[in-house]
């Protein structure tokens, strides 16, 4: 199980110099892309008619323990029409900002995923429409958990984190667009009128 | 916070001298609110499904008095947190909690909900009792449905020992302005790390 993914020959042949290093792993193919035009590559990748990479089973990242290793943005694509795999990765150099462009516009599916690995890498995509944390809560300022320079229990102590939990608004997690009550809101109780115009994301008006 | 301040037998001949009449008064009290519990769960993990276990017919906690389980706080006696509870969950946890009309009790069900269990990391409370105050808890991972009716059975057996003229029935206040329930160095004491985790101090 070590043959080469025949996009491997197509990437290369199309976008030459952006494409870079391949290697087999586990009877997959991994591709590394240059940054500066991955959203292209990505983009002929799901178009192209020989490739038809049409579902965008995961969007993830990487960190090493070497802090002079890159962070690996990785992109699992799949083509149900041709029940074919590819993996995509972006190095991503620790010193610069962390920054791709967001792929949301190509897979739909990908917003989630995007906003995952910002929550939990603190990688920006650029373009994508809502990039904020989805495991964590808005507020959450201890870092980004899955770095390898991020401590298991957390930067803050225990007091300190509960504090700040138990001084989160569960109600202004969701903005008055998403309750559908922004109609409304001249009716509600005074009280809860005070928590939603204190909420995380803003409010209507 | 935990058994130790169950009030002794409030029958015995104390300094202040119970009389006849609230020592009967609080009997029947205590019998019929250690017979009524309504269970508010709130159940976050595994232990939940061990929780509906014990509620359904073959273990039946409606046996012991909690023939309706109270999906709203505002008709419950009893909260049992059933899972480890993330620091997303505890303003949530808090805010059931004070919803809830005294009398009210806590029951901490299964490692995690006690202590944090296996999740000694950024994202998990170190034990609800740094959230709310906890009056049972029950050990297992995930406790068996007879452990936590033995928990259930000492949560009774503690009430059948309060006595209405003192007000054991707590009363919480935030510790000066910042919000936690507990001195911020007891919080930091409770979560403290132990067991295998003590060897995962790794920083880096």
């Amino acid at each position: 199980m070590t043959a080469v993914s025949p996009s491997v020959a197509g990437l290369r042949a199309e976008f030459g110099d952006a494409v870079g290093r391949h290697v087999v792993s586990c009877g997959d193919t991994i591709v590394y892309l240059a940054n500066a035009r991955a959203h292209d590559v990505l983009a002929w990748l799901r178009d192209s008619p020989d490739q038809r990479f049409d579902y965008l089973t995961d969007v993830t990242a990487v960190d090493y323990r070497d802090p002079e290793r890159a962070l690996e943005v990785v992109y699992q694509l799949r083509s149900l029409p041709r029940r074919a795999d590819l993996r995509v990765k972006i190095a991503l150099d620790k010193r610069a900002p962390l920054e791709v462009r967001s792929v949301r516009d190509l897979w739909r599916g990908a917003d989630w995923l995007e906003r995952e690995v910002y929550d939990m890498f603190g990688v920006t995509f650029a373009g994508h429409p809502d990039l904020r944390r989805i495991l964590m809560w808005e507020t959450y300022s201890e870092g980004y958990p899955l770095r390898k320079d991020f401590p298991l229990r957390g930067h803050f102590s225990r007091a300190e984190q509960t504090r700040q939990a138990l001084a989160a608004n569960p109600e202004a997690h969701y903005s008055m667009e998403e309750l559908s009550i922004a109609e409304a809101y001249d009716e509600l109780p005074p009280d809860m009128r005070d928590r939603l115009a204190r909420g995380e994301r803003g409010f209507l008006r | 916070m935990g058994l130790s301040s169950v009030r002794p037998e409030s029958t015995t001949v104390s300094s202040v001298s119970p009389n006849w009449i609230t020592t009967r008064l609080d009997f029947l009290t205590n019998w019929a609110r250690s017979n009524s519990l309504w269970p508010m769960p709130f159940g976050t993990a595994c232990c939940a499904i061990e929780y509906m276990a014990t509620a359904a017919s073959r273990f039946d906690i409606a046996r012991f008095g909690m023939e309706r389980q109270s999906f709203s706080p505002r008709q419950a006696d009893v909260l049992i947190c059933a899972g480890r509870l993330p620091f997303k969950l505890a303003p949530v946890i808090r805010r059931i909690w004070d919803q809830m009309p005294q009398p009210k009790w806590a029951i901490s069900m299964g490692a995690c909900a006690s202590s944090g269990g296996i999740f000694d990391n950024y994202a998990m409370v170190q034990g609800i009792d740094t959230i709310i105050p906890v009056d049972v808890y029950v050990p297992g991972c995930p406790p068996r449905p007879e452990g936590l009716l033995y928990g259930i059975r000492l949560l009774q057996k503690k009430i059948m020992g309060e006595s209405i003229d003192n007000d054991l029935l707590r009363e919480e206040k935030p510790v000066g302005s910042s919000g936690l329930f507990l001195p911020a160095d007891r919080v930091d004491e409770l979560s403290e790390p132990f067991g295998n985790s003590v060897h995962q101090t790794r920083t880096s």
